[in-house]
C-alpha cells in the first residue's frame, strides 16, 4: 500500500466496520432494531416497517447483502488492480526525489520513450532564469551478463556524477555514496531477486554489461515498475560505458531540473521550454503525460475496463437478482399492505429504503473486502498492482448506487403491478 | 336499533357486473348483482365455490374494480375514486380478515395490529399502544411480543381480527375467516366477529361456505353464479343481542 492513499483505505475501513456493526441488526429478530428505531423515528413507521422486513429473515438478509458486497468487492477490486497497474507506469518518476522539472527531447511521449537531446543541454537550462540547479539524468535499457553467462535486460540509470541528484531513497543494503567507487552500481530489491534467485541480498556481486564489470554496493527499494526489469544506479559517466555507444552520439536522455525557491515549477518549466526549445515538464505534467499515454496508447484500459465493466454486470446480476428475489417473496406481504391501503409511493419508498440500506451496507463490506483483500495480497504478493485512491471509492459507490436502483426498479415494478385483490385469491 | 335508517350508510348495488380476463377467455364473475348490505347487521354471503363471493366483497372493499353497474359502499361511489384516494379509503375505512391470515411473519403480533394505524400515519408508540390495548381485549394481551409462527390458527385470526378492527373501519370484510381453523375456533372466531365488529354504523361482511357458522348471521345473502339468489334474515341461533351493553 503506498502512502498518499491511506485516507481512503482508513475512510473505506472505518465505514466497512460501522456496516458490519449494521449487518449485525439482521442477527436479533426484533428485541433490538437500533437502524430500523433510528429510520422508523425520522422518517416514518413505515420505513421501520420496510426495514423489519428486510431483516426479518435473518438468512435472506445476509444473502442479500452479500450478493451486494460481492459486487461492490469485484468492481473495487478490479478498479484498484487497474489504478496499480497504471501507477506501476510512473513508478520511477514518482521515485525520482529532489528534482522538480524534468528537461527532454520535445518527442518525448512517455518515460520510456527516452530520445536523447544534445549533451550540453544542462548547461543551456542552467542558464535559465529561475532554474537553481540542473543535472543529467541517463536513463535506458541495458544488457546485463550474470557470472553463470545468462543475459539479463536492465534498466540503467545514470546520476550526476557530482551531485549524485535523483538517487533512491530507501536504502537496504549499502549507501548511495558508495556509488563513487569505480564500476560501482545499485540494484533494487525485486531485481536482485530476479538475477539471483533465493540468494539473500548482499553486496559485491559482480555482473558485465557492454563488457565492462560492475560491482553491486547497494540494495534499495523501488515501487513496482510496469515492465518488472531490475533497475540498476549508477553515475552517469559509468552509464554511458555500460552501453554501446549511441549512433547519434548524443548520450543525455533527461535533464533534472530545481525550480529556485518560491517560484512554481510550471512557471520555471514555461521558461525552460521558450529558452532552449526543449520539453520540460514538472513531474506531475510527466506523470500525467506518460499515464495518457498508456492509457490511450496501450490495451491497458480496454482490457481492464472490460474487466470492470463484466465485474459490474456480474455484480448488477447478482444482486439485482438477490434483492429482486427478496421482492418477490415478499411480494405476499405488499399485497396486504396494499390491500388495507397503503399508497403505491409509500410502498417504493419501502423498496427504495431496503435497496438503501442494502447497498450501503454492502458497500461498505465490499470495500472493505477489497482494502483487506489489498493489503494482505501485497504482502503476499508483491508483483501484485494494487492502488485504492479515493476515485475508486467514489466509482464504486457509484455503481453501487446504479445497481440498487436497477434491482429496486425491477421490484418496484413487480409490487406496482400487483394487484390488491390477489390478497383475497390466495390460497382459497 | 333499526338497520334500515337512511342517514346509516351502507352498502348498495344495481346491476354490478365484473369480467375477468377479456375475448376468448373472458369470465363472467358476477352476471348483474343487486343487493342492499345494511350497517349495524352481520352479513354472511355465502353460495357455492366460484359463485362470485370473493369477486364482491374484494370490489365492496375497493380492491378491485367492478367492469359496470352502479354501487356505492358507505355513500362512497368507489368507481369514481383516483387510485391513490381508493387507497385512502381502504387505509381508513375497510378492515380486512383473510382465510389465511397474512399477519407479516417478521412483525410480532403487537406489530401487526399496528400496522392499519401506520398505513393511517399513527406514530409507531401511538400505534403499538392502541394495538396493545385492543389484543387484551381478544384475549392476547399477554402474546403482543410472540411473533405470529408462535401461535396457533385461531390465535393467528383473533390477532387478524384485531388487526382489522383497531383503526375503528365502517366496513369489515372477511373472507373465509373460518376455513383455516377447526369447528371449535371457528365458532369462537364469528362470536368475536360479532362481538367487536357489530356496530350500529359499520357495515361487516363474511364470505363463508362453512354452514356450521351460518347461524351467527343477521342477514344471509346466497350468490348463485354471479347473481344473488337469495337475502334473508338469519337464525340468529348461536348468540344472544351482539348489541346489548356488555
Ligand atoms: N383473477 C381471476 N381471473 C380469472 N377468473 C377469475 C379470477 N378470479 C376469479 N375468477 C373466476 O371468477 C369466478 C368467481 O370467482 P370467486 O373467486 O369470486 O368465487 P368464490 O365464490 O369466492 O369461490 P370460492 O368459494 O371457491 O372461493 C370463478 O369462476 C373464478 O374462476
Ligand atoms: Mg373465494
Amino acid at each position: 500500500m503506498r502512502t498518499g492513499c491511506l485516507f481512503p483505505v482508513w475512510l473505506a475501513t472505518c465505514y466497512s466496520s460501522f456496516s458490519v456493526i449494521l449487518l449485525r441488526e439482521g442477527a436479533p429478530p426484533s428485541s433490538q432494531d437500533t437502524l430500523a428505531g433510528i429510520l422508523g423515528r425520522k422518517g416514518d413507521a413505515v420505513n421501520w416497517i420496510a426495514l423489519k422486513m428486510l431483516m426479518g429473515d435473518k438468512s435472506k438478509y445476509f444473502a442479500i447483502v452479500f450478493g451486494v458486497s460481492f459486487a461492490c468487492f469485484l468492481i473495487a477490486e478490479q478498479s484498484a488492480v487497474f489504478c496499480g497497474v497504471m501507477l506501476r507506469t510512473t513508478s520511477q518518476i514518482r521515485d525520482t526525489h529532489g528534482a522538480d522539472i524534468w528537461v527532454m527531447n520535445t518527442g518525448v511521449r512517455y518515460l520510456d520513450d527516452a530520445k536523447a537531446i544534445s549533451d550540453d543541454s544542462v548547461f543551456r537550462v542552467r542558464s535559465v532564469p529561475g532554474v537553481a540547479w540542473a543535472v543529467n539524468l541517463y536513463r535506458g535499457q541495458g544488457q546485463a551478463q550474470l557470472a553463470d553467462g545468462t543475459y539479463q535486460a536492465v534498466i540503467l540509470m545514470g546520476l550526476d556524477d557530482a551531485t549524485l541528484a535523483g538517487a533512491p531513497t530507501h536504502m537496504l543494503l549499502g549507501s548511495i555514496g558508495d556509488l563513487q567507487i569505480p564500476d560501482a552500481i545499485l540494484v533494487d530489491e525485486a531485481g536482485f531477486h530476479q538475477m539471483w534467485p533465493s540468494e539473500p541480498l548482499s553486496t559485491g556481486k559482480v555482473i558485465e554489461m557492454n563488457q565492462r564489470r560492475a560491482v553491486v554496493v547497494g540494495v534499495y527499494r523501488a515501487s513496482q515498475t510496469f515492465m518488472t526489469l531490475p533497475i540498476i544506479y549508477t553515475r552517469f559517466s559509468q552509464a554511458t560505458l555500460f552501453v554501446p555507444p549511441p549512433p547519434t552520439g548524443r548520450l543525455t536522455p533527461f535533464v533534472l531540473t530545481k525550480a529556485q525557491p518560491g517560484l512554481p515549477p510550471e512557471q520555471v518549466a514555461r521558461r525552460i521550454e521558450a529558452q532552449t526549445g526543449l520539453k520540460a515538464l514538472t513531474k506531475q505534467e510527466f506523470l500525467d503525460l506518460t499515464m495518457q499515454y498508456y492509457l490511450r496508447h496501450t490495451g491497458i484500459p480496454v482490457n481492464f475496463g472490460t474487466t470492470v465493466v463484466l465485474a459490474f454486470l456480474v455484480g448488477t446480476a447478482i444482486a439485482g437478482q438477490t434483492f429482486y428475489l427478496f421482492t418477490v417473496e415478499n411480494l405476499k406481504h405488499f399485497g396486504t399492505l396494499k390491500a388495507m391501503g397503503m399508497r403505491d409511493r409509500r410502498l417504493i419508498a419501502m423498496i427504495l429504503i431496503q435497496g438503501m440500506v442494502v447497498g450501503g451496507i454492502g458497500y461498505g463490506v465490499g470495500v472493505g473486502l477489497a482494502t483487506v483483500f489489498g493489503i494482505f495480497s501485497q504482502r503476499a504478493m508483491p508483483l501484485l498492482a494494487f492502488f485504492l485512491p479515493w476515485q475508486v471509492l467514489a466509482l464504486s459507490g457509484a455503481a453501487m448506487i446504479v445497481i440498487v436502483l436497477l434491482a429496486s426498479l425491477l421490484s418496484i415494478r413487480r409490487v406496482l403491478v400487483l394487484e390488491p385483490a390477489v390478497v383475497f385469491q390466495g390460497g382459497s | 336499533m333499526n338497520p334500515t335508517t337512511p342517514t346509516r350508510k351502507g352498502v348498495t348495488c344495481r346491476n354490478l357486473v365484473k369480467d375477468y380476463g377479456s375475448g376468448e377467455s373472458r369470465v363472467r364473475a358476477l352476471r348483474g348483482v343487486d343487493v342492499e348490505i345494511a350497517p349495524g347487521e352481520l352479513t354472511l354471503l355465502v353460495g357455492p365455490s366460484g359463485c362470485g363471493k370473493t369477486t364482491l366483497i374484494s370490489i365492496l372493499a375497493g380492491t378491485l374494480d367492478a367492469t359496470s353497474g352502479d354501487f356505492s359502499v358507505l355513500g362512497v361511489n368507489l368507481q369514481r375514486l383516483s387510485k391513490p384516494a381508493k387507497a385512502d379509503f381502504r387505509a381508513r375505512n375497510v378492515g380486512f380478515v383473510f382465510q389465511q391470515f397474512n399477519l407479516l411473519p417478521f412483525l410480532t403480533v403487537a406489530e401487526n395490529v399496528a400496522v392499519p394505524l401506520i398505513i393511517n400515519g399513527s406514530s409507531r408508540a401511538t400505534a403499538t399502544t392502541l394495538a396493545t390495548e385492543i389484543l387484551h381485549a381478544v384475549e392476547l394481551g399477554d402474546r403482543t411480543q410472540s411473533f405470529p409462527s408462535q401461535l396457533s390458527g385461531g390465535q393467528q385470526q383473533r390477532v387478524a381480527i384485531a388487526r382489522a378492527l383497531v383503526h375503528q373501519p365502517r366496513l369489515l370484510v372477511a373472507d373465509e375467516p373460518t376455513s383455516a381453523v377447526d369447528a371449535r375456533t371457528g365458532h369462537a372466531i364469528m362470536e368475536l366477529i360479532r362481538q367487536m365488529a357489530l356496530q350500529p354504523d359499520r357495515v361487516a361482511v363474511v364470505v363463508t361456505h362453512d354452514a356450521r357458522v351460518f347461524g351467527f348471521g343477521d342477514r344471509i345473502i346466497t350468490l348463485e353464479d354471479g347473481r344473488v339468489a337469495s337475502s334473508k334474515r338469519g337464525e340468529r341461533s348461536f348468540t344472544h343481542d351482539p348489541l346489548a351493553p356488555a
